[in-house]
């Protein structure tokens, strides 16, 4: 190991991640499909005034209950927290967070200011979603994804210096592109291409690359076309711009670190392509938009503690969470929403088999920090609308606001959106600790974080006291053992929700997870 | 060995945690490595997540079970499962923590909150236990 350095280690990982995380971004394209959603579900049912009853009045539970209802069903539905829409959930200023373990936030952040805990956007592609919005009147507007003037961020690239989008992609391209060029001049490539395409091959490098006319990646006022100018385009008479300087392209063994190409290929994942959209004024404007609709069905307050079944129906015991007075809701039929973290804790009368299944998908501890600063730097002063930067640290990027730009006075940035061990190391820290670990970690990319900073609010997923979790969490195994059972009617109760479907983490996967529970439920109560 | 070791620990990491595949998600890169040398330290990094600073746990619409006074905690075999393998919302840390961690933390965890066990677990029976890491997928 003497003579190996860090760096090499490093490399060969990279190296060795890069391969896997090619086959993996590889097999997720084969799969790539778009969401399966044709329409609204059209439910025949002979026997009008069956009941439902659903639990839990997120997405996937409101949607159940609104189909329902046009096709005949009666239909009710409890929710245990005090409020609709489930983890599609907007902060404003004036809200308060509580979290399990007795932590308390209050939202200071000024009108018009918000941050979505939650989910946030909405691919193009995500047709149920994009329907039930046009539907139902949410306005969209566009979210922004892409920022080639945001930064890229690595603690062991770059000396730790944040380099713009713009710059490591043009970067990172022009060396591809040159190397590929290099193979074909010294015939390495000779066996895979004919001689025509060899052509072809080395002349498309020259223009995706901006190669100079000795195939070399190297500063030419054509590239200022891409890479930016020392010296910008002006008028006048000193009005020619300046390139910039060979010396200021990015070191190629830098480009090449897993930071640099994650961060350019986040963007080629399927989920992750323009066009995105966002609800205008916060993502709780579809969950409102659905509550509008079944607004006369919900019990709020009540938490689920027995699901119970016979050849008749189902009773579910719930205690209000306020007052202690218990119930028992009696129905035909039962879609449950619940998330698999809580219900996996609750008695539920179903198959083996099910039950397995309920008790076999962990959640992650995402972390979301809003952070509310006094005025838009990013903006102001640096020309950042909208869009990602990436960082290695633990905070993992910061998502600029994608609406109220140029606005005077406070705005709302994402300060941290986290996974994996970081989302529970933070979850770990207090409210306060928290925030300061955003401020630290983000003030690598603006200096002007501190002066500027004026409050924030940091969600723990882990913490939150309806769901212990974010998103269900699939293994390749549970899938295979658990993912039917888990998702296949049992008796008079089907369960529905974001966990019960191959698009996880999305508000399309709670959608399409709701209309197969309910095309199930539907084909059930009429052969019964 | 040592920088070796440490680095191939967060390749373990990189291979086993949940990869941005099909969930929204932060991307890539911003994640901590798993560099925690005490139970002391993997308790705060990993398990106050859930479990609270104290040890407590919490109550929602279920409950994160308190480790202070736990009577599940009278054997080590039982909280070295759930490590190893999660429970209900709590994921799995096979393949993410190593056996070492595992076996401090569980130790650290049945010595402190008000637990005064006198019995350890080893590194070597965590292992035992382990079996394959599940492969996350969303």
């Amino acid at each position: 190991m003497s003579g190996t350095t860090r760096r090499q280690i490093l490399t060969s990982i990279g190296l060795m991640g890069g391969a896997a995380a090619l086959y993996q971004a590889m097999t997720v394209l084969g799969h790539a499909a778009e969401s399966r959603f044709t329409g609204p579900p059209n439910l025949q049912t002979h026997r009008k005034g069956q009941t439902v009853l659903v639990l839990g009045a997120g997405l996937a539970g409101m949607l159940a209950a609104y189909e329902l209802r046009k096709a005949g069903y009666s239909v009710r539905i409890l929710e245990y927290q005090a409020r609709t829409g489930g983890r599609n959930w907007t902060l404003r200023g004036g809200d308060r967070v509580a979290e399990m373990g007795g932590a308390v936030q209050d939202v200071k952040f000024a009108a018009g200011n918000y941050i979505n805990p939650g989910p946030w956007r909405v691919p193009y592609h995500h047709r149920a979603l994009l329907h039930y919005c046009r539907a139902f009147g949410v306005s969209l507007e566009p979210f922004i994804q892409l920022n080639y003037n945001a930064l890229v961020h690595s603690s062991d690239t770059f000396g730790g210096k944040p380099q713009r989008y713009r710059d490591v992609a043009a970067d990172f391209t022009g060396n591809v592109a040159e190397l590929l060029a290099k193979s074909i001049d010294s015939h390495t490539l000779d066996k895979e291409l004919t001689q025509e395409d060899r052509a072809r091959v080395r002349e498309a490098m020259r223009g995706w690359g901006v190669l100079d006319g000795d195939m070399r990646y190297t500063s030419t006022l054509h590239l200022g076309s891409r890479r930016g100018w020392d010296q910008r385009p002006g008028g006048g008479p000193d009005g020619a711009p300046v390139p910039v300087s060979t010396s200021s392209l990015l070191d190629r063994h830098d480009l090449f670190a897993p930071p640099v190409w994650q961060a350019l290929s986040y963007f080629m994942n399927y989920e992750m392509q323009t066009t995105m959209f966002q609800p205008v004024g916060g993502v709780d404007m579809i969950g409102k938009g659905f509550a509008a609709q079944v607004s006369d069905l919900f019990t709020m307050n009540a938490r689920v503690t027995r699901i119970a079944q016979d050849d008749h129906g189902v009773s579910v015991s719930w205690t209000h969470t306020e007052t202690g007075a218990t119930a028992v809701e009696k129905a035909d039929w039962c879609v449950c929403t619940i998330p698999l973290s809580i219900l996996s804790q609750i008695d539920v009368q179903v198959s083996p088999a099910m039950r397995a299944a309920i008790g076999a998908v962990p959640y992650t501890s995402h972390i979301k920090m809003g952070l509310e600063f006094k005025r838009r730097f990013w903006e102001e002063d640096e020309g950042i609308y909208g869009g990602i930067s990436f960082t290695s640290q633990e905070i993992s990027q910061i998502s600029y606001p994608s609406y109220g730009f140029h606005k005077p006075g406070p705005a709302v940035l994402l300060g941290a959106y986290t996974k994996n061990m970081a989302g529970l190391d933070i979850a770990g820290m207090t409210p306060a600790e928290r925030i300061e670990l955003g401020l630290k970690q983000g003030e690598v990319f603006h200096s002007q974080y501190r002066k500027e900073f004026s409050n924030g609010v940091a969600v723990a997923w882990s913490r939150m006291p309806g769901s212990l979790g974010c998103c269900a969490m699939w293994s390749e195994e549970s899938r295979k053992q658990h993912y039917r059972n888990l998702t296949t009617m049992d008796g008079r109760v089907v369960l529905a929700g974001e966990h019960a479907s191959y698009l996880g983490c999305w508000q399309e996967g709670a959608l399409l997870s709701s209309l197969d529970a309910i095309t199930q439920l539907n084909k059930r109560a009429q052969a019964n | 060995m040592k920088n070796l070791r440490s680095t191939l620990s967060i390749l373990a990491l990189l291979s086993v945690l949940p990869v941005a595949a099909r969930a929204d998600s932060p991307g890539a890169g911003g994640d901590r490595d798993a560099t925690m040398a005490t139970g002391a330290e993997t308790y705060k990094h990993v398990c106050q997540a859930c479990h609270m600073a104290n040890g407590k746990g919490g109550v929602g619409a279920a409950v994160i079970p308190a480790l202070a006074g736990n009577p599940k905690l009278a054997s080590p075999i039982y909280p070295a499962t759930v490590v190893l393998n999660g429970y209900g919302a709590m994921p799995w840390f096979n393949g993410v923590l190593t056996p070492q961690q595992i076996a401090d933390v569980v130790n650290y965890v049945r010595t402190h909150f008000g637990n005064s066990y006198k019995d350890t677990i080893t590194v070597d029976t965590v292992k035992a236990m382990a079996g394959p890491a599940p492969h996350p997928m969303h």
